[in-house]
This record gives C-alpha cells, sequence and structure tokens, in this order.
C-alpha cells in the first residue's frame, strides 16, 4: 500500500546540505502497525511527514496505493490527504478558538460534507471517544490527555486508511499517553494502517514491526510479522 | 468547501481577535463615510445651483446689450462702444411666437426715503411679466399694472426686507416714497423670496421700465429677460433674437444671448467634476484603511502559522488557504462599509440639521460606489497576506508550537 523506493530528502543547513533522508526502501501493507524508532534528528519526522504529503522526497518515488504521489497537484494532494491520511500531532495542533466539536469537524468542513451529516459524525465520533460532555469546550479547557482524544477524533473522522502519528504521547503524562496509544491501536485492531514516530522504546516493543532510522538511512527494520 | 462555511470560518477567526477587527472595521468606516459625507456635499452644492437656476423661472434666455467674447483674442485698438439696448427692441422680441414673455430691465441705485427714513437700494425698471418669468409671489398688495411699457407711472413694488427696513410692521400700501427726485405710491410687497443668482430679491425696488429710464436718464436696458415657449423652442428663440437684434442694428451682432440651460449644464459639469475629484481624495482615506488591513493580516498570518500547517495537514489546498484569508479582508471591508454607511448617514443628518437650506443628499451611486471600493480595497490589500499563508511550508508551520 505504500512503497517508498530510493527517498531522498535534502535540507539546506547554512552553506551545507543536510542528508534528512537518503536511499530509504521502506513498503507497508495494509493494516500494519509500524514504530519509527530513532534518535532526535535521524529523519523519523521527515519520513512521516514525506509519507503524508505534507513534505516532497527530492528524489525517488512514493506510491500510495499504486499512485506514484510526486506526480500528484497541489489540490489532488490536498484530497488524498483529506479522504486517506489522518495525522496525529505531539502538540495536538487544536484551533484554540474553536471548541471540541469544531476541531472535530474542521476536515469535513474542508471537504464540503452536509452539514446535518458533520454533526451527527461529530457527536458519534466525540462520544465513542469518552468526550461527548466536552463538545463545547475550547482547547484551553481541556486536559492534555482530552486535547489528544479531540486531535484523534479529527484524524479519524473522514475514516482514514492510515494514521500518522509522530510522538503521540510526548506531551503526555503516563497514564494519558496509555490512554491515547489504546485508542490509537485499537483504530489499528479495526483495520487502519498506524504508523507512529516515538523514541520511547517502550511504546516501540507494542508495534509489531519496528523500522529504526539513523542520519536518514534505514538502519534496522523487523519486517512485516 | 461551501461558501457558508467559509463565511462562518472566517467570521470566527475575525471575532477571536475582537480588538484588532473592531478598529480595522472602524479604519474602514471612517473610509467609507468621508467618502459617502463628501460625495454628499458635493451633490447638495450640484443640487442647490440648479434649484438657485430654477428660481430664475423656467426656459429663460437672458439679452445682455455688448458682444462678450469667448474665442479670446485682442482687444480692438478703438475701443468698439456697443449700441445700446433699448425698450422698443425689447418690445420687438415679444411680437416673435417662440416667445412668450419678455421683460426689460433697468438697474439702478438711488435712495428710497418715506419720512426721515431714507435708504439707497437697488432699483429695477421693469414690466408686469417679470413677475411670472421670476416667478414672484406676493405679501401684500399687488404687481405693476399691465400697460404701455413705454409709458410710466408713479407707483412702485417694494422687497420684503425693504419694506421691513423702512415701515417696519406698518402696511406701506397707499404710501408715498421718494425714490431719487420722483414720487412713487407703494402698491405691492414681494413676498420672501431667498437670493437669486445674486440678486436678493428682498432688497429691491421694482418702478414701471420707463419710470427708471426716466430716473436714471438713460434709454438704453440693463438687459432683457426672455421666456421662451417652452424646453423646445429656445434654441429658435435664441436664434430669432439674434437675428430680429441683427436686424434692428443694422447687421451689427451686438448682444449676447445666455441660455439657463447652457449655464446650468456648465455649472453642472463643473459641479460634478468637483464632487467626483473630493469623492477622490476621500478614497485616500479608504485606501489608508487598506493598507491597515494588509498590515494586520500579515500579522494574522504570522500568528496563525500553525493554524495554516494544520489546516494544509487535513486536507486543505493552498488555494484554499487564500480564499480563507482573502474572505476575511472581504468580511472586515464590507462590515467596515456598512458601518461607514451608517456613519454617512449620521454625518449627513447633522449637517442637514446645522445647515437646513443647503440640500445634502447621498446619491445612490456613491453608496454603491463606496461598498464596491471598500470591496476592492479590502481584496487587493489582502492578497498580498492570503499569498503569504498559502505559500507556507506546512512542514515548517507545525514545527511551531
Amino acid at each position: 500500500m505504500i512503497r517508498l523506493s530510493e527517498i531522498e530528502r535534502i535540507f539546506p543547513v547554512g552553506g551545507e546540505t543536510v542528508h534528512a533522508l537518503s536511499d530509504v526502501n521502506f513498503t507497508v501493507s495494509k493494516g500494519e502497525y509500524v514504530a519509527i524508532m530513532g534518535p532526535s534528528g535521524s529523519g523519523k519526522s521527515t519520513l512521516l511527514n514525506i509519507i503524508g504529503l505534507l513534505d516532497r522526497p527530492d528524489k525517488g518515488v512514493y506510491s500510495l496505493e499504486g499512485l506514484d504521489t510526486t506526480e500528484l497537484t497541489d489540490d489532488q494532494q490536498a484530497s488524498v490527504r483529506r479522504n486517506k491520511i489522518g495525522f496525529v500531532f505531539q502538540f495536538f495542533h487544536l484551533i484554540p478558538r474553536l471548541s471540541a466539536a469544531e476541531n472535530v469537524e474542521l476536515p469535513m468542513i474542508l471537504a464540503g460534507t452536509d452539514p446535518a451529516e458533520r454533526k451527527s459524525r461529530v457527536l458519534e465520533a466525540l462520544s465513542s471517544y469518552g468526550l461527548s460532555e466536552r463538545m463545547k469546550h475550547r482547547p484551553d479547557q481541556l486536559s492534555g490527555g482530552q486535547r489528544q482524544r479531540v486531535a484523534i477524533a479529527r484524524a479519524t473522522i473522514m475514516r482514514p486508511d492510515i494514521v500518522l502519528a509522530d510522538e503521540p504521547t510526548g506531551n503526555l503524562d503516563r497514564s494519558s499517553g496509555t490512554e491515547v496509544i489504546q485508542i490509537l491501536e485499537n483504530l489499528n485492531d479495526n483495520g487502519i494502517t498506524l504508523m507512529m514516530v516515538t523514541h520511547d522504546p517502550d511504546l516501540g516493543k507494542r508495534a509489531s514491526r519496528r523500522v529504526r532510522l539513523v542520519d536518514g538511512r534505514i538502519s534496522a527494520d523487523t519486517g512485516s510479522p | 468547501m461551501k461558501v457558508r462555511d467559509i463565511v462562518q470560518y472566517s467570521a470566527k477567526a475575525l471575532s477571536g481577535y475582537s480588538v484588532r477587527t473592531l478598529l480595522m472595521i472602524l479604519a474602514m468606516a471612517i473610509g467609507v463615510a468621508s467618502v459617502i459625507v463628501l460625495t454628499a456635499l458635493g451633490e447638495g452644492a450640484r443640487v442647490f445651483v440648479t434649484r438657485e437656476f430654477s428660481s430664475l423661472g423656467t426656459y429663460i434666455l437672458i439679452v445682455l446689450p455688448g458682444r462678450s467674447e469667448t474665442t479670446g483674442g485682442p482687444p480692438p485698438l478703438l475701443g468698439e462702444t456697443p449700441r445700446e439696448l433699448t425698450l422698443e427692441d425689447a418690445l420687438f422680441l415679444a411680437r416673435n411666437s417662440v416667445v412668450r414673455r419678455v421683460a426689460p430691465i433697468t438697474v439702478g441705485s438711488a435712495p428710497v426715503s418715506w419720512k426721515h427714513r431714507e435708504r439707497e437700494v437697488t432699483i429695477l425698471g421693469s414690466t408686469e411679466s417679470l413677475f411670472d418669468i421670476r416667478q414672484l409671489t406676493m405679501a401684500q398688495g399687488r404687481f405693476l399694472p399691465a400697460g404701455d411699457p413705454t409709458r410710466g407711472s408713479g407707483v412702485c413694488v417694494l422687497g420684503h426686507k425693504l419694506k421691513t427696513e423702512i415701515f417696519g410692521n406698518q402696511s406701506p400700501l397707499g404710501e408715498w416714497v421718494r425714490i431719487g427726485e420722483r414720487r412713487f405710491r407703494i402698491i405691492g410687497v414681494l413676498a420672501k423670496k431667498g437670493q437669486s443668482l445674486g440678486l436678493d430679491m428682498g432688497d429691491v425696488a421694482i418702478v414701471p421700465v420707463a419710470s427708471a429710464q426716466a430716473l436714471f436718464n438713460t434709454s438704453g436696458l440693463f438687459r432683457v429677460l426672455v421666456q421662451a415657449n417652452g424646453r423646445d423652442a429656445i434654441q429658435k428663440a435664441k436664434k430669432t433674437i439674434l437675428n430680429t437684434i441683427r436686424k434692428r442694428h443694422e447687421g451689427e451682432d451686438d448682444v449676447t444671448v445666455i441660455t439657463q440651460d447652457a449655464l446650468l449644464s456648465t455649472f453642472d459639469r463643473i459641479l460634478l467634476a468637483m464632487t467626483l475629484s473630493v469623492a477622490g481624495i476621500a478614497a485616500i482615506s479608504l485606501s489608508v484603511a487598506g493598507i491597515l488591513i494588509m498590515n494586520v493580516m500579515l500579522i494574522a498570518v504570522s500568528q496563525r502559522t500553525t493554524e495554516v500547517g494544520l489546516l494544509r495537514a487535513i486536507g486543505a489546498p493552498s488555494r484554499q488557504i487564500l480564499r480563507l484569508f482573502l474572505a476575511e479582508s472581504a468580511i472586515l471591508s464590507l462590515i467596515g462599509a456598512a458601518f461607514g454607511i451608517m456613519l454617512a448617514f449620521l454625518g449627513t443628518w447633522a449637517i442637514s440639521r446645522g445647515y437646513p437650506e443647503f440640500p445634502v443628499t447621498v446619491p445612490a451611486w456613491a453608496l454603491g460606489a463606496a461598498v464596491f471600493v471598500a470591496l476592492l480595497t479590502g481584496l487587493i490589500f489582502g492578497v498580498l497576506p492570503a499569498k503569504r499563508a498559502a505559500r507556507l511550508d506546512p512542514v515548517q508551520a507545525l514545527s511551531r508550537r
């Protein structure tokens, strides 16, 4: 489903160029649970951003469900992100002036979904994450764990095939972190491909497949089970 | 994304920063209001002049002795003295079929005295036609009687102001006043009527034209007012007047005919140009508001970088980001324009309270133009910030907290 071949990503830093990713070859099948690990600066987030179509590789081919994404226009890429991919971030990135329900509704607003359908789906998603009491609360009135659950609800409201999580527990205490991981794993159990960047070895162990990056290259891959 | 959702999202974003939004709306409102108020003033001036002209009477042509060359050129070496325009000329004009009425006018200045009171006023010599041509109304008594204009009689009509100054609240009808060396019996008083073309009809004494000519010892006329049969007859009347006078003056074109229409349309053009230039100056304040919008939107974009990154991540193409920020500018300018219109109506109301005789009207086109220009300003100055937002790199935008 996700096929990366000879991916390279270069950033100019000062006068020099830094290879954030070089010669990355990597395939993920549908429904996998992959943990991307490695020291900071090893290119984990860059890899996730490329998979999520937020970043473009400088070289190589990334095909998603057989589609060569490097040839898509900005509009087409946005449509793929909207319909197939859900993002969960370390800092949640909820819009502070909007309520929990409005934050979750946002992807459907961008997609032009009918308002009545939006309302019922938001209600359904928030209550399944135990947030029906917090619908009208703004992010600053929510705890960290609640905020991340709202973010997950937003990431999954468009029923994506892939959820990409970048250090989803990095900003949470242990108990709410575990709660968030359980929700994500539950999504994976229901067939969603889950890719998670983390440098917590305990979290990594829970994944069925672990990919280790060092200096922009894959140094270890436990492979598909 | 649906239009309604775009508007809702942008409106919410604006209300999130209320002080900044209010200041921008205020700037836009002042810009729009100044455009509308200044246009209304210009339009008021135009209406004012038009009204002044129509108080002169309708379908009027003014015949002046002497030829006024408007084409320039050096003045003649030996000054050519214009032939006088005589009372006979005027009466001859009245015989034309396109002419309805003719009022010859002689003007001079003489002291008017009654008992021990004396005032130097403008003496107007004319006929009973003046009453209809100038559309006068009487406060008391009657106007000059009809009769042979070449024969003077000792009657006079006083302007309203002159009557009050000499007679106070007494009725002057039947009293005798001395004008210059002659005595006149007062037969009427004009009703109050504003100034028209600089001549205050309240401060005159009107006597039969022949009496005035005798009083000032002249046979020439100051001018002749001719009323044409209708609007279509004005041009024809002008030609006829010129022809008639040329024949009577041995082939010399020595009078000038001014039509009210020509004067009016000249004034109209001048005042319209004035209105537009004043509105243009006011539009500068609109562009200042536009620059303010640009500034504030640029700040908004940099403050909401992560929001833009997030919108990109959850599936907004950069075009959509552009549209969202443009919508914010457009909403700001429209709300600003709405407040501006309210402010403008408040302003014109205040002006009309302060100067009731000056007609301040807000022309409909000015409203439309002000809203249109406000929207245009908002969009033009909103493009740069919106483009900047649309071009943000989502990865970098999201890497900020």
